[in-house]
């Protein structure tokens, strides 16, 4: 198990490599991987019982990214995990490339297609649920964005997961506070989120989203038996990055060449703190 | 009390049913229901999903005889259609049930995406589809889904025209490894004996009947009206008319639409669905691009407020009957 402070660094080699293949291809969703991008590091490099060599296995545990515009994050985080080599990202929407700008499973390490926003829970309860189904002991976990709880879909799944007491199951809420438009809270309010959540059945824990020992902690087993869990990661929306940080317009904002030379500047700093800490 | 349905069939339609030999069978959803219990007897992967809709998918049974095969998703199509690829997903055989009209709608970005898109085999049952539900008006009618579905890439539609044709499809779809959406209706339909004795495959055509003057090309339920047009025509006019059962809308038989478009004298495409994006333009675009000209009419339900009846009004209203598509291939003939 890799400790906290290395974790940390993948963190910060995560974000430099996000912003890398946005610059690269032109495009992508900059705020949104940047805000989950220490949520998948624990998952892939703590939490989750998947690897390359064991992606075929019936009883691995499962991902499904419901928040699939952040592409970027989940491409670099399954390329350290060896799903595929990174050089492959030089293609990252590119004409016909798999590396297409919202995740599929034509990726190795993609679960499920996504980028219509209020689709991955469902489909995590399914996943669940044939857990229970075959008592195969594996685990499903969804990471859907705080704007994205608008779709009511996420609510019919809530009630099912719920229903089905499916304790295997995790949904993250990467609760950023922002959306395209706006705050979430001016564009439709779902505060109090975590009383939505128990009222609906799941056991509920609010987490700082970039603390990786509380995400871990969060994540390591099921918060409560017979219950599904939720996980509400409060994070900042272009995290690591100063300009970036909670300003809306780089949701899907691609840094000009000056902005992407001062944004690793920014983290070739960071890399070195830490790395000198520990020297 | 509501007074009984009124019969699909007119007196004049029961006795050429009858000279024909065609014996009642039940309805498709019966057959579907049986089918499927059989096949998840034996396989315990099969799983049916339903949205409050156990009951008008006649599974019932099912869910009593094998409660852990049964998963209730209640009122909730989108939930429904996630919840069946993520089952799917995970290995599981499974049967999406839920009217065609709410299947084909509310959970349409589902269908595409997290079924098809994501290729999950999972089959998806559109129940009392077309205007099975004649009376209960639009919200309840599913005019639509052979053009939405038709749009979908890595679907294969199936509508089944008969019993036969229902219990085959069911098993076909229980062994197919990509996607499949299964429509048909809740009206007890003839058996259709086919003219030649080729085993059903999906994306294969059925020929019910030779002949060379029009050729008949219909889907699901308004087949039977089809053939007993032909034996009609046969006996008023002496006409020699061709019924070829489309059971797979997609991928379409284009085979054996060439050949009646170049055997016969004239085509007329009959379905219980609008006459934008269904079967009918499906066949005009294969026909059209081979180069072939031919005399040709679409008969469907038009792009209008949709009347107001039961589906055999309907089916009289718009012309799906065996009075009416007779009397459609007469004028396409040019004969009184
Ligand atoms: C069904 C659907 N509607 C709209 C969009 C377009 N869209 C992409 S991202 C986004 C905002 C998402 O906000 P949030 O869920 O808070 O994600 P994050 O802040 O983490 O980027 C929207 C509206 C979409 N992908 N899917
Ligand atoms: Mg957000």
């Amino acid at each position: 198990m890799p400790t906290d402070r290395e974790l940390a660094l993948k963190s910060l080699h995560y974000r430099r490599s996000v912003l890398r293949w946005i610059k690269h291809a032109g495009a992508g969703h900059t705020g949104g991987s940047l805000s989950c991008v220490d949520i998948l590091n624990v998952l892939y490099n703590r939490i989750l019982r998947v690897s390359p060599a064991t992606f075929t296995d019936p009883k691995r545990d499962r991902y499904i990214q419901s928040k699939g515009h952040s592409v970027e994050a989940l491409f670099v985080v399954l390329a350290d995990r060896g799903f595929f080599p990174e050089s492959d990202l030089e293609t990252l929407c590119g004409y016909q490339s798999d590396y297409v700008g919202h995740p599929t499973r034509h990726v190795a390490g993609v679960e499920q297609n996504t980028g219509a926003l209020g689709h991955g829970l469902p489909i995590a309860v399914g996943t669940a649920l044939a857990s229970k189904l075959d008592d195969a002991g594996f685990r499903a976990f969804t990471l859907l964005g705080d704007g994205e709880l608008a779709e009511g879909s996420n609510w019919e799944g809530a009630l099912a997961g719920a229903h089905y007491k499916l304790d295997n199951l995790t949904a993250i809420i990467d609760c950023n506070t922002l959306q395209i438009t706006g705050r979430t809270k001016d564009v439709m309010n779902h505060e109090p989120l975590a009383e939505k959540w128990s009222a609906f059945g799941w056991a509920v824990r609010t987490v700082d989203g970039h603390d990786l020992a509380a995400l871990t902690a969060a994540l390591e087993k099921p918060l409560e038996p017979g219950k599904p869990s939720c996980v509400i990661a409060r994070t900042i929306k272009g995290k690591g990055i100063s300009f970036m940080e909670d300003v809306g317009k780089w949701h899907h904002g691609v840094p000009n060449d000056d902005e992407f030379a001062r944004a690793n500047a920014e983290l070739d700093a960071a890399i070195v703190q830490l790395s000198g800490g520990a020297a | 009390m509501s007074a009984p349905a009124p019969s699909m069939y007119s007196p004049a339609a029961k006795a050429v049913a009858e000279k024909l030999g065609l014996t009642m069978g039940r309805a498709n959803l019966e057959e579907f229901a049986d089918t499927l219990l059989a096949l998840a007897k034996a396989d315990r992967n099969i799983l049916a999903v339903t949205s409050d809709s156990r009951g008008s998918g006649k599974l019932g049974p099912f869910g009593q005889a094998l409660p852990k095969q049964i998963v209730e998703v209640g009122i909730a199509e989108q939930n429904l259609v996630g919840i069946a690829a993520g089952l799917g997903s995970c290995g599981k055989n499974v049967f999406a049930v839920s009217p065609a009209c709410f299947l084909t709608a509310r959970s349409l970005e589902q269908v595409k995406n997290d079924i098809c898109y994501s290729d999950h085999p999972v089959t998806i049952v559109g129940i009392s589809s077309g205007v099975s539900y004649g009376a209960l008006g639009t919200t309840h009618h599913s005019l639509h889904d052979f053009a939405v579905m038709r749009a979908i890439n890595n679907l294969t539609i199936v509508v089944p025209a008969d019993n036969f044709e229902t219990r085959e499809a069911v098993k076909a779809a229980a062994a197919s490894l990509t996607p499949v959406y299964l429509r048909f209706g809740k009206a007890p339909l003839y058996n259709l004996p086919s003219a030649d004795s080729r085993p059903f495959a999906m994306g294969q055509a059925r020929v019910l009947r030779e002949g060379s003057d029009v050729a008949f090309l219909a889907t699901g339920e308004t087949v039977i009206h089809a053939q007993l047009a032909a034996a009609q025509l046969e006996s008023t006019s002496g006409l020699q008319c061709r019924v070829v059962s489309l059971p797979t809308l997609k991928p379409l038989d284009s085979a054996a639409v060439l050949a009646a478009a170049r055997e016969c004298r004239a085509v007329i495409t009959a379905e219980e669905h609008m006459v934008n994006g269904g079967l009918g333009e499906a066949v005009a675009g294969v026909i059209a691009q081979a180069g072939i000209g031919t005399r040709f009419k679409i008969v469907g339900i038009p792009d209008e407020y949709t009347v107001t009846g039961s589906q055999a009004d309907i089916f009289r209203h718009y012309g799906l009957t065996m009075e009416g598509l007779a009397a459609t291939a007469l004028e396409l003939l040019g004969r009184p």
